[in-house]
């Protein structure tokens, strides 16, 4: 059993800068949970606080009940893979491997057996006697998790370390990751902002803004149920469309989009839809839905993204993800930006209209003050 | 290989990289573009008479070592003796103690160069590492301790090596120099080029500070160490006020302080201190050629001359 527990951890940066606010979590034996966010959302200081590399302000991080607060990094069995892969550029491949062992006066014989099993996981027998500085990415990153995992840590920490690869190689490093986590079982904190490898990687993922815990729980729930309107506008890819609109006696009006919906309390609403959640229909389609302005129409072969823009009563709303504001407007006037994600055999002209229906049952609605779910 | 020299541009890359496989892609890489009609820059045509300027001195000095007495006072002075005297060599080797000197210069040196490079990564990666309590006043105050000349600090600090009963040994030479600001100051900022990632990890697999400086850190400062090791070498080897000043004692000697004896108020062997000065030169000549970039290198991170 080996679990990470965090209880109201909070780092302050002198300034004062609050990187991570009153985070509390649990992450359970052998489960591989995902930290995600926008840059600068305290995802990577939560992580190297568990490791040891940054001394924690408040509240404690515990494995197993032993709380780690002031136990130094080597005392914590605690391993790291880092963005840039981090290296020993003057030790070979082999001698990378073997480098915490040596440092914990691991046997000779010993260290030899576990750096050549980890060689044979990680199919890195034939690089022993290089340098990192003569491998390729996806082998430094092999490498790199190799040296991590090869004194069996209890837990087992990423940041970012699928970024440095390009686009096909990460696909390629994605599905290794998990093959290895699904075999070794070690207790995993990963932290990415790519929330594609967070939704593919995590048993369960943890979406940070500013310094706090957004919502915790399975990639699919946070992505059916998003708990507010930064969650809604991060996870996702292309974004979900969020419109403002308000309600009034169970009937929700965001521009031309209309619906019913029971049990709701009358006041400023913000509308979300998927874009995969809009389906063109012929313009007499007296449903729920709205004309789209159609700016841009970019074909990925298996589906069509359309970017354009609605009728729009307010401003509509965009989620900055980069500073994480909650319903930051960045609407022009009485347009709001939309995405459609469409079949690959739907291909609008730009410049046309188009009449796209809405799913009410779909749609999510958020607190236009708070930016909270409204259930 | 003309045309395939690294600029000083690439040399500032190789102090910042770490990457050594890359460093070597990186060196071929830098290619100037050919030129048919000349084997060589056009620069050249300016650097060689300047070249020549500078080398006549040195070559004055070692025919002067190959020169008759007579010839040596000889006006205009002679370039090109008839015959060479090349029995000077042993005669300025066997009628002082050259052997002791040079044991003495040696010993001093290599003492210094070994210490330098010890204490000035310690506190070189105390100043890039550690957070502590006065850590910049520290290294400011250090700093500016670098534009004090050392005419200014040589009576405090002759009274302290008198202190400790120093005055006259190679310990007067040796315990003032065991450390200096510049190898502080050198090696500071090449550590803090050093990804921190790479120590972080260390740390993570286990080791300690001292072990991080010593198995991460200084393997990969190497071309930072041997270029201080090659410039505290210049400076110690060469030194002659410190010793003037605090070794009277023939025994204790130092190369560059024998030398002084050929030139002496009553006679003047001219001829054999300048034998005795080119068999002086010769470990920096050798050590020149084998480590020039470094020097240049060296020269370009103080930004004076060297």
């Amino acid at each position: 059993m080996t679990n990470v527990v965090f209880e109201h951890v909070t780092k302050v940066y002198p300034g004062p800068m609050v990187a991570v606010d009153d985070l509390s979590l649990t992450v359970n034996d052998g489960e591989f949970l995902i930290l995600v966010g926008p840059s600068g959302c305290g995802k990577s200081t939560a992580l190297r606080m568990v490791a040891g590399l940054e001394k924690i302000s408040a509240g404690t991080i515990s494995v197993d009940g032993a709380v780690l607060n002031d136990i130094p990094p080597k005392d914590r069995d605690i391993a790291m893979v880092f963005q840039n892969y981090a290296l020993y550029p003057h030790m070979t491949v082999e001698k990378n491997l073997g480098f915490a062992l040596r440092q914990r006066k691991t046997p000779r014989d010993e260290i030899a057996r576990r750096v050549q099993g980890m060689a044979d996981l990680l199919g890195l027998e034939e690089l022993l006697k290089r340098r990192p500085g003569q491998l390729s990415g996806g082998q430094r990153q092999r490498v790199a998790m190799g040296r991590a995992l090869v004194r069996e840590p209890q837990v087992f920490l990423l940041d970012e370390p699928l970024s440095n690869l390009d686009a096909k190689l990460r696909v390629q490093m994605r599905a290794e990751l998990k093959k290895l986590h699904h075999r070794l079982g070690i207790t995993t904190i990963y932290v990415t902002h790519d929330q594609v490898e967070a939704m593919t990687l995590g048993d369960r993922i943890a979406v940070l803004s500013a310094g706090r815990l957004q919502q915790i729980g399975a990639p699919q729930d946070v992505y059916d149920r998003p708990t507010n309107v930064f969650v809604a506008g991060f996870i996702g890819s292309p974004p979900m469309n969020l419109l403002r609109g308000s309600v009034a006696e169970g009937r929700v009006e965001a521009g031309d989009l209309v619906f019913e919906r029971e049990g709701v309390r009358d006041g400023g609403v913000v509308v979300g839809v998927r874009p995969e959640g809009l389906r063109p229909v012929g313009e007499s389609d007296a449903g729920p839905g709205f004309e789209v302005q159609v700016d841009v129409v970019e074909p990925l072969g298996d589906e069509v993204l359309v970017l354009g823009s609605v009728a729009a009563r307010d401003a509509g709303v965009r989620i900055e993800t980069e500073e994480a504001t909650l319903l930051a407007d960045a609407g022009t006037g009485d347009r709001a930006a939309v995405t459609v994600r469409l079949a690959p055999d739907v291909r609008p002209s730009p410049g046309s209209r188009l009449h796209l229906a809405v799913d009410p049952a779909t749609a999510h609605l958020f607190d236009a003050n708070t930016g909270e779910a409204i259930r | 290989m003309t045309g395939v020299k690294p600029d000083v541009r690439a040399e500032g890359a190789i102090l910042a990289a770490t990457d050594t496989a890359q460093l070597r892609g990186e060196i071929g890489m830098v290619e100037r573009p050919r030129r048919a009609w000349l084997p060589f820059s056009p620069w050249h045509f300016l650097l060689m008479p300047v070249a020549i300027v500078m080398l006549v001195p040195l070559l004055w000095v070692v025919m002067t070592s190959l020169e008759t007495l007579g010839q040596t006072q000889h006006f205009p002075p002679i370039l090109w003796p008839g015959s060479f005297q090349w029995s000077n060599y042993p005669r300025a080797w066997s009628s002082v103690p050259f052997n002791r000197w040079f044991v003495n210069t040696t010993v001093v040196t290599t003492v210094i160069v070994a210490s330098n490079l010890l204490l000035c990564s310690l506190a070189a990666y105390g100043f890039a590492r550690i957070r502590f309590w006065g850590k910049n006043v520290a290294y400011f105050f250090l700093l500016a301790t670098l534009m004090i000349p050392i005419q200014v600090v040589i009576i405090p600090t002759f009274l302290i090596v008198k202190q400790m009963h120093l005055i006259n040994t190679l310990g007067a030479l040796i315990v003032p120099n065991l450390a200096n600001v510049f190898g502080i100051f050198l090696l500071t900022q090449f550590f803090r080029t050093l990804p921190i990632e790479l120590e972080e990890a260390a740390r993570i697999d286990g080791a300690s500070r001292l072990k991080i400086l010593f198995t991460i850190v200084l393997p990969l400062s190497l071309p930072a160490l041997a270029t201080l090791a090659v410039i505290q070498f210049l400076w110690t080897w060469n030194d002659f006020l410190w010793p003037l000043v605090t070794i009277y004692n023939e025994s204790v000697f130092t190369l560059q302080l024998g030398l002084m004896s050929f030139q002496g108020s009553h006679v003047n062997d001219t001829n054999l201190l300048m034998a005795g000065n080119v068999m002086s030169m010769l470990p920096m000549l050798l050590l020149f050629i084998a480590a020039q970039r470094y020097f240049v290198r060296g020269i370009a991170t103080q930004g004076l001359k060297g």
